[in-house]
């Protein structure tokens, strides 16, 4: 027991700082790589909750995919980062006073005559031997849920459209194949017989 | 003894932070996508640990949807910082100030 709160604090640690490290980063590109290991820490806690397949999914699709892109897109744009920072010490303290606030709020609804203690949800016990958890949720979700399921991939393919929509861009000006039109080129269209006597040759 | 309290609470000082981020970070987009996605990270947390708590898997479904739909989420965002910052040279939210009156 002693050995997962020690894992607990440590991640626990990595993430918070980590999350510290997000808000405050000056370059935008360390900004996502301390999210990555924030992620990364996230994903150690969820096994320490036996939430095997979402921690694995949270690091191959979250860190692997979407991490990435915001690398690319960060790395892509060329930002002027002076004017972006402003404006930083001044909200500061404003940033401080509500996050703290809120912190307090929900620490003291959290703690707050134990509603979350061991008497109202006492530990669970581990996971026997063999169980799967990915077997269990691919049961449900291939069950229960199949229809959020179906609906979650027709939104995936609405935000590909989206994205290749709003990015995609045709340039004037630039001699592009028309692989249509050079399809439907007839040959009377690019060939002409020309009807003409035969010269005489030249008498020398 | 790691009770429930303490993956709330883990979740709930991650998104305070995240919400400090927006305030510091008003004028970069992307780094206010990136708090948005650390919310959603807290947010999950709690679904998880009370998945786990509760004995019920119905809550790491819901962060299965979470996922996608944040995926998306980033995706499209991600297109729109694009294009705005092609048309814009800039990612300043203050400067986005057409549809102002």
């Amino acid at each position: 027991m002693i050995v997962q709160e020690l894992i607990f604090y440590a991640f626990s640690l990595v993430l918070v700082s980590a999350g510290v490290a997000v808000i405050t980063a000056r370059n935008p590109v360390y900004a996502v790589l301390f999210l990555v290991l924030a992620f990364f820490s996230a994903a150690a806690i969820w096994i320490l909750l036996e939430a095997e397949f979402l921690a694995i999914i949270l690091v191959v699709v979250y860190v692997g995919a979407v991490m990435v892109l915001f690398l690319f897109v960060v790395m892509m744009l060329d930002i002027n980062l002076a004017p972006l920072k402003e404006g930083f010490i001044r909200y500061l303290p404003v940033a401080v006073l509500v996050a703290v606030a809120m912190a307090a709020e929900l620490l003291m609804v959290l703690w707050a005559r134990d509603r979350f203690g061991t008497d109202m949800f006492p530990i669970p016990q581990p996971n026997p031997v063999g169980y799967s958890n990915t077997r269990e949720l691919g049961e449900l979700l291939y069950t229960n849920y199949l229809l959020p399921f179906e609906v979650a991939g027709v939104v995936l393919l609405v935000a590909i459209i989206a994205a290749v929509a709003l990015t995609l861009r045709t340039r004037p000006g630039i001699r592009t194949q028309n692989v249509g039109q050079q399809v439907r080129t007839r040959r009377d269209e690019s060939v002409r017989l020309v009807k003409m006597k035969p010269e005489k040759p030249r008498s020398v | 003894m790691l009770t429930l309290s303490h993956f709330l609470t883990l979740g709930a000082i991650l998104f305070s932070l995240s919400v400090a981020g927006i305030f510091i970070n008003r004028k970069n987009v992307i780094i206010l996508l990136m708090c948005i996605e650390l919310m959603l990270l807290a947010v999950n947390f709690n679904f998880v640990a009370f998945s786990r708590f509760l004995g019920n898997l119905d809550g790491q479904i819901f962060v299965f949807f979470i996922l996608t739909v944040a995926a998306a989420e980033a995706g499209i965002g991600l297109a729109i910082l694009v294009v705005l910052f092609r048309n814009r040279r800039t990612i300043d939210v203050a400067e986005l100030d057409d549809l102002k009156g």
